[in-house]
């Protein structure tokens, strides 16, 4: 599901709408909208996929983790099983067991940050009535006075109601089918009819655990940060973990990357992590001020916006999250084409662009790939070349600027880890060795 | 960026004061608070410069 129209009100008034203008030359829209359902069906559909091609992954259910000892050569977990426990050695252990992840727990690591108080209700509902494929987010409105709500559109004819209920609320009450109706009664109007599927209640935390690596052990996904739900990171940053995460852990298995390499792992992640926590705190301070003062201030933004053009950038209804460039990584290379294009600097997340017969990003993301615009790829090993004779302007814009050639060396995560003017074989070979951890 | 100046740079100074006091007048103290904010955020924009703003605020702060 994409939305391009987001509308925004404040009170009993519409403030101002705007429009999701994407870049165009993606393959993929800016945003899309998929309930998680949806994604770990398909995971489990690409796994068996993969295991039918004879990759060795076992998936067991309802085996419980109940204890972890880590070593400096292995880790051990003892498991639980309805059929009983069993104990396992792992090389490596990639602990991505949710916010409350007992690994973490077990190994006696902390996970400090924010505390924010207020509960906010889901509701997902299905509606007869043709409602618009937009999203509408109101500060303060009638329905739900000094709160905020949130309105938009998920697959399969559901919308999705998040409403701010506040600090201090009796739970159980909210939750009653009763009340929910008359809540979404009073924001949809009278007249449209509507179902209850599903509701919920939950409140949010923004923190991340000190390091990401211990030993053998990596923490993944929520179990090592936690943001709020505004700005759609805590999926996102999880999967953008993993991607981070396999090619390494892939490259100190296969021999060919030292260990180190999974510091950067951290490294990394830390930053993203930190990126995302403050992104959404901040978004948290806007829809939920914390003082007066913070209110009056919000409230001036929002009672500006429909009058002011200026004021609109200010209001923070959640950002829409984009993956972290990772300047100054260990991995990166200085930059080679420092008058090139700003976005895709070494560490940066290769923009998509249409490349014959399709995408870019569909090229990059097996293996190192060392991309020659407007001219030859050298022969490196360890690199798939990808030559670019004649980049189309999307291309151009993207990674040339104004410069008529260069070459770009991009990871396995597609994110650039060198770029040059031009570079030879040995400069890219160093940076490939720098790029896997074993060159400082 | 151009600096802040902390010179003296209002033209009609007496009157720039006597127009900043009226805007307030009959206004209660959420009101006046209210007006305040879009008026800083209106000049935040005029501005325009984070750094030379974050100098101003810095100027401003009690000591
Ligand atoms: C209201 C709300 C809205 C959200 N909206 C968005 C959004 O729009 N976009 C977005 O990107 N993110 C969103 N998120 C965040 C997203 O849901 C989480 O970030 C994501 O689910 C975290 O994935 P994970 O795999 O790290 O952890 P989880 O999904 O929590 O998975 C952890 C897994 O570990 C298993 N496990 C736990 N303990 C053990 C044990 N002892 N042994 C074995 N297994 C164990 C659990 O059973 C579970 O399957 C939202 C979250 C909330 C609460």
């Amino acid at each position: 599901m994409q939305w391009n129209l987001g509308k925004v009100f404040f009170g009993d008034r519409k403030v101002y709408e705007f429009n999701l203008l994407a870049e165009t030359g993606h393959r993929r829209p800016a945003f899309i909208n998929l309930q998680q359902y949806h994604l770990e069906h398909d995971m489990v559909a690409r796994l068996r996929a993969l295991q039918a091609a004879g990759a060795s992954i076992d998936l067991r259910g309802a085996h419980r983790v109940a204890g972890v000892e880590a070593a400096g050569d292995h880790v051990a977990l003892d498991i639980d099983t309805p059929e009983g426990p069993y104990r396992i050695e792992a090389e490596w252990l990639v602990a991505c067991d949710g916010a409350g992840s007992p690994v973490r727990e077990a190994l006696g690591l902390g996970f400090a940050g924010r505390v924010f108080e207020d509960n906010f209700l889901i509701a997902d509902v299905t509606m007869q009535a043709e409602f618009p494929t937009e999203r509408w987010f109101w500060f303060d409105p009638p329905f739900n006075p000094g709160q905020s709500a949130l309105l938009h559109k998920q697959p399969d004819g559901v919308w999705r109601i998040d409403l701010q209920l506040g600090r201090d609320i009796d739970r159980e009450r909210e939750k009653e089918p009763g009340r929910v109706r008359a809540r979404v009664r009073q924001m949809l109007g009278p007249d449209v009819a509507f179902e209850l599927e599903w509701v919920s209640i939950y409140t949010f935390q923004c923190r991340r655990m000190e390091r990401f690596r211990h030993g053998r052990v990596l923490f993944a996904g929520d179990a090592a940060h936690q943001v709020s739900p505004f700005g759609a990171r805590g999926a996102n940053s999880g999967i953008q973990d993993t991607d981070n995460l396999a090619w390494k852990l892939a490259a100190v298995i296969a021999g060919e990357a030292p260990e180190a390499l999974l510091d950067s792992y951290h490294a990394e992640r830390l930053q993203a992590a930190d990126e995302n926590i403050l992104a959404s705190t901040r978004s948290t301070d806007f829809i939920t001020p914390k003082s007066a003062m913070s209110r009056t201030f919000r409230d001036a933004v929002l009672d500006l916006s429909e009058r002011c053009e200026f004021a609109r950038p200010l209001v923070n209804s959640g950002r829409l999250s984009v993956p972290t460039i990772h300047d100054g990584s260990a991995l990166n290379t200085p930059d080679g084409l420092p008058e090139g294009p700003a976005r895709s600097r070494p560490g940066a997340p290769c923009p998509d662009a249409p490349l014959e017969p399709g995408f870019l990003l569909d090229r990059l993301g097996h293996g190192f790939v060392l991309m020659a615009l407007g001219m030859p790829a050298p022969e490196v090993p360890g690199t798939a070349p990808l030559a670019v004779p004649a980049p189309g302007d999307e291309m151009r814009a993207r990674y040339l600027g104004d410069a008529p050639r260069a070459l770009y060396l991009i990871r396995p995560d597609q994110h650039v880890a060198a770029r040059w003017a031009d570079a030879a074989p040995a400069t890219i070979a160093t940076a490939l060795s720098r790029a896997l951890g074993a060159t400082p | 960026m151009t600096r802040l100046s902390l010179s003296p740079g209002i033209d009609a100074p007496d009157e720039l004061y006597a127009d900043l006091l009226a805007a307030h007048e009959g206004l209660s103290e959420a009101e006046s608070a209210a007006l305040n904010a879009r008026l800083i955020l209106i000049l935040a924009n005029q501005i325009g410069s984070r750094e030379l703003f974050r100098a101003a605020l810095d100027a401003a702060r009690p000591r």
